[in-house]
């Protein structure tokens, strides 16, 4: 447990490692002095715009920019024409995922058709931002309005409009033939099923819906791009992964990686949203045919219309259990709408679905199904928010049609290290227990409630967490600081996380450390910021930075006293002569020797590590009170109990909890796309209502700490699991509080109040007939 | 569009002049015309907070303020918040409190906060929520940023306590 | 899967690396190696879990006498 990490004093093990210092990047940003990829301005910069289709599903039969290119100020206009073309089965092989590359072209231009409303289909430069705007009202386009297809189940339909006339569906790498805007369909399967339910004593059984989120990051899309005459691009953007942006933009414009280089700024929240590219390719292409820089903002509206939202989800599970609570059996159906392209991360739903419990016979089905919606994206833990709803909003029921108390039915069935997930992993040292064993002891989950209609809900979520590749470069200057060069975009003070780990190692101060975030020219390969892996995955690398530092400083001890590397020991952040202990040298005091001991001390550490199956747990406690007159929710508390492994910054530990939480109350209660006729009805932040400050109270943290058993510190990873138990402890929280079970996201006043009158309705009938 | 309008105005103590067009909002012009990027664009169109400013004692989003309008207009933006001896209290407490994660909003939480002590030098956690609720943060569930206003407001009031002064 | 191994969802075979697992298996049930590769590589859909750890060498890795080779649909990140 940290207990001692929490004060913030270390937890004893360590000294640098669960200490609270001030993030190194934080001076600049609370002066208004980091830039981020909408502060990049270059000389000669020309502002682009995109034009965007009006229809949800439309033939695109002409586009005429003849008026636009005349308009004064208007250096160039572009369209799909302008993109290479396209061989039917080129692939792009993404860490988050594998892409038609012509799918992917279709999003930045759309050549044949437009497959939602927002979807880009000219761009413009300009001398200034509002010749751009005008000049798009003067392209026309030539649309043929074509039947559009939004909701996921009616997508699934053999009559419904489809997509894409090459799309068939794929079963498990077998192409089944059939054309369908299903795009895959996936299984897994554990045990026997029919025998699990024969033998149950309890079976429940619903079907849950969620509405389509955004991650609501509040700084817009943005590139800057500057095509220079030798052939050489080089893009400024805010990305949660520069050397992804380098391999999508160098694919999608036919150009090699080499060309492309990649220049990641501040990034003001990414979320999983920031992976995708957007604008890059586009501000390329406007600045070849220019010769200046060219920078795209997205307006706030076309973020939400036309980039990547989670997606919307049909969710059916039947769990069955015997009278004691122990699961025997459970099943689970899950659609989730990709958008216009497929892609929708409905197999990490598959694996999540179920993943917080053994459970011996189990079989899930995911489809992955494409309608007139933006491309879908990664959205914190995707997938999984989706189906826990249904999970844990059944677990509830058992729970409660049994009079166990929710958490001990939980533990009864709890995964542990050795439990069988249905996909077929098997669990090593996990903390799933761990969280709800803190959680059955917290004092809020003992505390007594307070009023009328209020009441408790709980629910465990789950993350499996990535590894891959990182790369972390260290420079020691003679002053005795390091500078380290990493691949990392930091959204959420992953520099401190990073230089925490390479300190720790050599007994240095985090401060004497200074991590900066490299562009594609000047780190090494790293994967993309996400799947909670830059503290895991980038920290390791760090590690091994620190290691071939020591290792290289052992030696120039050896030198400076004229001995050999094995009479150098390092011992409490000191180099030591090992049979004449009067000579000993701080790291500073080597460091400053090193002008005449030969080369430069560089330590890299390159590292693609496994992450295992482990993954991430929590738990959490929501109180509510239901307004009965309006059916409002309020949270009244609301608590996170989550195993992040060792916290290495538990601030910023604690920070990613917290807003995975009040993320996961947003969706629960409040956030929702609107569609009408295809259209998004609330594209602003105004009537996208994301939680304010006046939403949510204080939100409690406790950090479970069980070690990953293979990284070097025991980091697991914390940024996303957090997302996924608040709409289920809520809705549970509801029931607990007015005796209703609401099935579908948001939870919103309207639907509260008619499942209580409803319910009021039905008790009066009872009580009447 | 193309006549620009002379604005005169005063930025963060420093007396100043430029030219724009009547389109141009005030965060177009800080932005893009005088490279004072420290004001964040987030919406545009007056939802999110990410541009606070604050003209004339007043708490605005600059997105939402033509720039001609700010002629003989006193503004202050995150640029003006520390001060060559060091970083204002706010500042001081979003760092010690890791209220900022990607650090988009922050400039605009601070600066909205520092129009709220600048009127209620005690403010109670209700209060800072209510002024702060024009402010979107994606990233943190707003639990520091609070609990940093409510501790820099203790240190405001330390500061200014001895003297009897409420400024 | 299933309908190519005969309806079996474990199956024993032998094999030093994936490769060999999967040329082994293919010889047994044909049409495996297809359905799990393109170009003697692993197809991206598809990801290789040994011993309950998912593996970044695909036909590489390496396996012993009594690991577990999986098959499973690669994950999207977050």
């Amino acid at each position: 447990m940290s207990n001692a990490s929490k004060n913030g004093n270390g937890n004893g093990k360590y000294k640098v490692i669960g200490t609270r210092p001030i993030r190194h990047d934080g001076v600049d940003k609370v002066t208004g002095r980091a830039a981020y990829g909408i502060d990049t301005h270059l000389g000669g910069m020309l502002y682009g715009q995109i034009l965007r289709s009006p229809h949800p599903y439309a033939r695109i039969r002409g586009i005429d920019t003849s008026k636009a290119k005349a308009l004064k100020g208007v250096r160039a206009v572009i369209t799909a024409a302008d993109l290479p073309p396209s061989e039917a089965d080129e692939v792009l092989n993404l860490v988050e995922g594998s892409f038609r590359l012509k799918d992917l072209r279709s999003n930045i231009l759309a050549d044949e058709k437009v497959f939602y409303q927002g979807h880009s289909v000219a761009a413009v430069a300009a001398t200034n931002l509002h010749i751009a705007e005008e000049a798009l009202q003067l392209i026309e386009v030539d649309y043929e309005i074509l039947p559009h297809v939004d909701d996921v189940v009616a997508a699934m339909r053999d009559d419904a409009p489809l997509l894409h006339e090459d799309l068939t569906t794929k079963e498990f790498g077998e192409d089944t033939g059939k054309n369908s805007n299903i795009a895959s369909h996936i299984q897994f399967k554990l045990g026997d099923l029919e025998k699990g339910f024969a033998e149950s004593d309890i079976i429940v059984e619903e079907e849950f819906e969620t509405a389509s989120v955004h991650q609501g990051y509040i700084e817009s899309h943005n590139a800057t791009a500057e095509w220079k005459t030798d052939g050489q691009l080089t893009v400024w953007t805010s990305t949660q992964g520069a050397f992804g942006v380098q391999k999508q933009t160098a694919a999608i414009l036919g150009l090699p990686v080499s060309k492309v280089r990649v220049v990641p700024m501040e990034i003001g929240g990414g979320f999983g949203g920031k992976i995708p590219v957007y604008l890059a390719p586009q501000a390329a292409i406007l600045s070849k045919k220019c010769g200046h820089p060219v920078k795209i903002v997205m307006t706030r509206a076309d973020v939400f219309r036309s980039t990547g939202p989670t997606p919307s989800s049909y969710v059916k599970v039947k769990l069955g259990a015997d009278n004691s609570g122990k699961l025997l059996a459970a099943q689970a159906t899950i659609a989730f709408a990709a958008g216009a392209f497929p892609g929708s991360p409905v197999g990490a739903g598959a694996v999540c679905v179920l993943s917080c419990y053994a459970i011996p016979n189990g079989l899930v089905d995911g489809y992955d199904v494409v309608l007139n919606r933006p491309r879908s994206a990664a959205y914190r833990a995707p997938g999984s928010t989706q189906v826990n709803l249904a999970v844990e909003t059944l677990m509830d029921e058992i729970a409660v049609k049994l009079g166990m108390d929710p958490i001990e039915l939980r533990l009864l069935n709890a995964a542990e290290e050795g439990t069988r997930r249905v996909d077929g992993a098997v669990y090593p040292v996990v903390g799933c227990r761990e969280t709800l064993e803190q959680t059955k002891v917290h004092e809020h989950y003992l505390a007594p409630l307070s009023g009328p209609h209020q009441g408790r809900g709980v629910a465990t979520g789950f993350w499996m967490n990535a590894g891959l590749k990182s790369t972390v470069t260290a420079n020691v200057n003679e002053d005795g600081t390091v500078n380290l060069m990493e691949g990392s975009t930091d959204i959420g003070g992953s520099r401190a996380s990073i230089a925490m780990q390479f300190a720790e190692v050599l007994g240095l101060p985090a401060e004497a450390v200074n991590p900066m975030v490299g562009d594609t020219a000047s780190v090494g390969y790293t994967e993309l910021t996400g799947g909670s892996r830059v503290t895991f995955a980038t920290g390791w690398a760090a590690y091994e930075a620190a290691q071939e530092v020591k290792k290289i400083l052992i030696g120039k001890a050896a030198l400076y006293w004229e001995t050999t590397e094995d009479e150098v020991r390092f011992e409490e952040g000191d180099f030591v002569h090992s049979t004449d202990p009067e000579k000993r040298l701080t790291f500073k005091e080597l460091a400053g020797h090193l002008v005449d001991l030969g080369g430069p001390v560089v330590g890299t550490g390159a590292v693609d590590p496994n992450s295992g199956v482990g993954g991430s747990f929590t738990t959490c406690i929501a109180d509510v009170e239901v307004d009965p007159e309006t059916g409002k929710i309020k949270i009244l508390r609301f608590t996170m109990i989550q195993d992040a492994g060792t916290a290495i910054h538990p601030s910023y530990v604690e920070g990613q909890m917290q807003g995975g939480s009040v993320q996961g109350i947003g969706w629960a209660l409040n956030e929702e796309y609107f569609y009408n006729e295809g259209r998004m009805q609330n594209a602003s932040f105004l009537d996208y209502r994301i939680p304010t400050c006046l939403d949510v109270p204080m939100i409690e943290t406790v950090i479970v700490e069980v070690p990953h058993p293979d990284h070097p510190f025991g980091v697991r990873g914390v940024g996303e699991a957090s997302i996924a138990p608040p709409p289920a402890a809520i809705a549970n929280a509801i029931y607990d509080a007015v005796g209703i079970r609401l099935h579908e996201l948001p939870m919103r006043p309207d639907r509260v109040l008619a499942a209580c009158l409803a319910k009021e309705e039905a008790e009066a009938a009872t009580a009447n007939g | 569009m193309n006549s620009k309008a002379h604005v005169k105005t005063t930025i963060n103590g420093e007396e100043m002049e430029f030219l724009c067009e009547p389109r141009q909002s005030l965060l177009e012009v800080l932005r893009d015309d005088l490279g004072l990027t420290g004001t964040k664009e987030g919406c545009n169109d007056g939802n999110c907070g990410a541009c606070s400013v604050i003209i004339d004692n007043v708490l605005v989003n600059a997105c939402l303020v033509f720039a001609v309008e700010i002629q003989g207009c006193r503004v202050f933006t995150i640029e003006g918040l520390a001060s060559p001896e060091g970083l204002h209290p706010l500042q001081q407490k979003f760092l010690e409190n890791a209220s900022l994660q990607c650090g988009i909003c922050t400039p605009g939480f601070l600066v909205a906060a520092k129009a709220l002590l600048d009127h209620n030098p005690d403010p109670t956690e209700h209060e800072v929520r209510h002024w702060l609720a024009g402010n979107l943060c994606r990233c943190t569930g707003y639990d520091k940023i609070v609990r940093a206003v409510l501790k820099a407001a203790e240190v405001g009031r330390e500061t200014t306590a001895p003297a009897g002064s409420s400024n | 899967m299933l309908s190519l191994a005969g309806g079996r969802e474990q199956v024993s075979v032998e094999g030093r690396t994936v490769r060999e697992v999967i040329a082994n298996l293919n010889r047994a049930h044909n049409g495996f190696r297809d359905r799990l590769c393109r170009d003697d590589k692993l197809k991206p859909t598809i990801a290789v879990v040994v011993d309950g750890e998912i593996s970044s060498l695909g036909m590489r890795q390496k396996v012993s006498l009594e690991s577990e080779v999986q098959f499973l649909p690669a994950m999207s990140g977050g």
